[in-house]
C-alpha cells in the first residue's frame, strides 16, 4: 500500500477550502498552515496560462527529513505517510532545513509539525480533510499500489507532474495537467 | 514571464518569508566545535611526536580550555532546541544516516575524553594542584599511563568532530548553498586553523609559536583553495547552485564574506605570518585574533546564506 495525492490543476479554482479544512481538522495553530495555494501565471498578455496548485508535504519516498532526524521522530508510517512522533522530537529543526518544499514548521508547543495526509481519518476509511471538502473535486487521494483506485486511474490516463523532482526525493503529491 | 504567488497566504514562523530555522546558536556551536577539534588534534599530534616539554601551551594548557568551550557550545545547542525537555532522546538511538545523531554521539564521547585529557596535564601546568579526593587523584594517575591511547583516540575523534560540523550542513540537498561536499573539509581545515590560532594567542615559547604559525599558514592556504574550489563547483553546477554562488559574487553576502572572511580572516593574517617568519616586526597576536574572528564569521555567514538558498518560493524573499 502506498498512499498518494493527485491534484487536478484543471479543476482547482484556488478557493483555499482545503487550507481551512486542514486548519480546522488538525487544530493547526493560528498563523500557521500545513497546506497552501500557489498560483502560477505563465506567459505575456494576452497569451497567459494560469496554474493553481494546492501544495503540502509531498510524503516523499526518499524523505530527507526522515534521513536527517537524529531521534527517529520523523518516520515513515503506514502507506508511506511521513509522520512526526511529537514525544520523540527534540526540536533541532534539521528536518525543516532538509525539506526542499519548506513544508514543515515548529509548532508553538515545540515539536515539528506538518501535513499528515490526515492519517487519523484515513485509518477510519475516510478521506483527508482537504480532499473531503474540495468543492470542485479537484483532489484525489488513494493507494497507488491498487491499480483500480481512482488515483491510479487518474495517473494512468492524465498527464501529470511532481514539484521539483530534480531534488531527488520522489515526491508523492502529483499534479494533473 | 512567470509570476508565482501564494494566494492562501503562508507565513509560518521561522520558515517564511525566508527560512530561519537556526539563529546564532548553531554557528557559535559549529565554531566552538571546530576550534576545540583543532586544539585537541594538535595537542594529541604533538604529544605523540614527543614535544610535550617544548609545546607546553599547545599540548597542556590549550586542552584545558576545551571542556568549558565545548560546554558553551553544547549550551548554545540546547538553547536552539525548541522541544528542550526531550533532548535526551538523542541518546536513545543511533541513526547512521543522520549527521546530527553521530555528531551527538561523538560529542558524548569527546567531552569526557577531552576532560580526562586535560586532567592528566593539571599537575604539569599547576605543580601545586591538589585533587582533594584520593579517588580522583588515583584515577588521573591511571589515566596518565594511557595518554598514548587517549591521544590516538583524540586524533580520530577530533577529525570526526571538525568534519561533522561541515557535513551537518552539506547533507541538506534542500539548501543549495550547503549542498557541497567541500563544506566538510572546509570546516575541518578552518577548525584546525582556529585551533592553531588559539594556541598562538597565548604561547610564550618562540619555537612553539613558530611551528603553530607554520601549520596555520599551510591551513589558511588550503582553506583559500577550498573556498575557490567551492565556488568553481557551484558555478559549474545547476541553476540553484549558480544562484547560491551568486549570493557571494555580487549578491547580499559579497561584501561581508570577501572582506571579513577571505581578506581579514585568511589572506591578511597569512600575509602577517609570512612577514613575521621573514623577521619583520609585527604584532604577534594579531594574525591569531583575525583567524579566530574570521572563523566565527565564516560559520555565521554559511549558516545564514544556506537558509537563504532554496528551490521553491524564491518570490517570497
Amino acid at each position: 500500500m502506498r498512499y498518494a495525492m493527485a491534484i487536478d490543476t484543471k479543476r482547482c479554482v484556488g478557493c483555499s477550502d482545503c487550507v481551512v479544512a486542514c486548519q480546522t481538522e488538525n487544530n493547526v495553530p493560528i498563523g500557521y498552515c500545513r497546506d497552501w495555494i500557489v498560483e502560477e501565471t505563465i506567459g505575456a498578455y494576452p497569451d497567459l496560462a494560469l496554474e493553481i496548485r494546492s501544495e503540502r508535504c509531498n510524503h516523499c519516498e526518499d524523505a530527507p527529513c526522515v534521513r536527517c532526524c537524529p531521534t527517529g521522530a520523523s518516520h515513515i508510517a503506514e502507506g508511506g505517510i511521513v509522520m512526526v512522533e511529537h514525544d520523540d522530537c527534540i526540536g533541532c529543526k534539521a528536518c525543516i532545513a532538509s525539506c526542499p518544499y519548506d513544508a514543515r514548521f515548529v509548532h508553538p508547543e515545540g515539536y515539528v509539525d506538518k501535513c499528515t495526509f490526515c492519517l487519523h481519518r484515513v485509518k477510519d476509511g475516510k478521506q483527508p480533510a482537504c480532499v473531503s471538502v474540495c468543492p470542485t473535486t479537484a483532489m484525489i487521494f488513494g493507494d497507488i499500489d491498487d491499480k483500480n483506485s481512482d488515483i491510479s486511474k487518474a495517473l494512468k490516463t492524465r498527464k501529470h507532474k511532481t514539484l521539483i523532482p530534480e531534488a531527488g526525493t520522489k515526491p508523492h503529491v502529483f499534479y494533473l495537467l | 514571464m512567470n509570476e508565482t504567488t501564494i494566494t492562501s497566504g503562508r507565513m509560518n514562523l521561522g520558515v517564511d518569508p525566508v527560512l530561519h530555522a537556526w539563529g546564532w546558536e548553531i554557528p557559535l556551536y559549529l565554531f566552538l566545535g571546530g576550534l576545540t577539534a583543532g586544539i585537541l588534534f594538535f595537542s594529541a599530534i604533538f604529544y605523540l611526536r614527543g614535544r610535550e616539554n617544548v609545546f607546553k601551551a599547545g599540548i597542556k594548557i590549550a586542552p584545558m580550555w576545551v571542556p568549558p568551550l565545548l560546554a558553551i557550545g553544547l549550551g548554545a545547542l540546547m538553547l536552539d532546541l525548541s522541544h528542550k525537555l526531550y533532548f535526551w532522546k538523542l541518546y536513545t538511538t543511533i541513526r547512521w544516516e543522520s549527521p546530527m545523531s553521530w555528531g551527538a554521539w561523538t560529542l558524548g564521547v569527546i567531552f569526557p575524553l577531552s576532560t580526562a585529557w586535560a586532567a592528566t596535564w593539571m599537575k604539569d601546568v599547576f605543580p601545586r594542584w591538589d585533587w582533594k579526593f584520593l579517588i580522583i587523584e588515583k584515577t588521573v594517575d591511571l589515566l596518565i599511563q594511557y595518554r598514548r591511547w587517549m591521544a590516538w583516540s583524540l586524533i580520530f575523534l577530533s577529525a570526526i568532530l571538525g568534519m561533522y560540523t561541515g557535513i551537518l550542513l552539506s547533507a541538506f540537498n534542500a539548501r543549495p548553498f550547503w549542498n557541497t561536499s567541500i563544506l566538510g573539509p572546509l570546516f575541518l581545515v578552518s577548525g584546525l586553523s582556529t585551533g592553531a590560532a588559539f594556541v598562538m594567542l597565548f604561547s610564550k615559547n618562540e619555537l612553539e609559536r613558530k611551528r603553530y604559525s607554520q601549520v596555520d599558514m599551510v591551513l589558511i592556504g588550503i582553506e583559500i583553495f577550498l573556498i575557490i574550489h567551492m565556488f568553481m563547483g557551484f558555478l559549474a553546477s545547476t541553476s540553484v547552485g549558480i544562484q547560491a554562488a551568486d549570493m557571494f559574487l555580487g549578491g547580499p553576502y559579497t561584501a561581508v564574506f570577501w572582506t571579513f572572511v577571505v581578506w581579514l580572516g585568511l589572506a591578511f593574517p597569512l600575509l602577517i605570518e609570512i612577514m613575521e617568519l621573514k623577521g619583520i616586526n609585527v604584532p604577534a597576536k594579531l594574525p591569531a585574533i583575525l583567524v579566530l574572528i574570521g572563523g566565527l564569521i565564516l560559520r555565521f555567514i554559511v549558516v545564514d546564506a544556506g537558509q537563504s538558498s532554496r528551490w521553491l518560493y524564491k518570490f517570497m524573499e
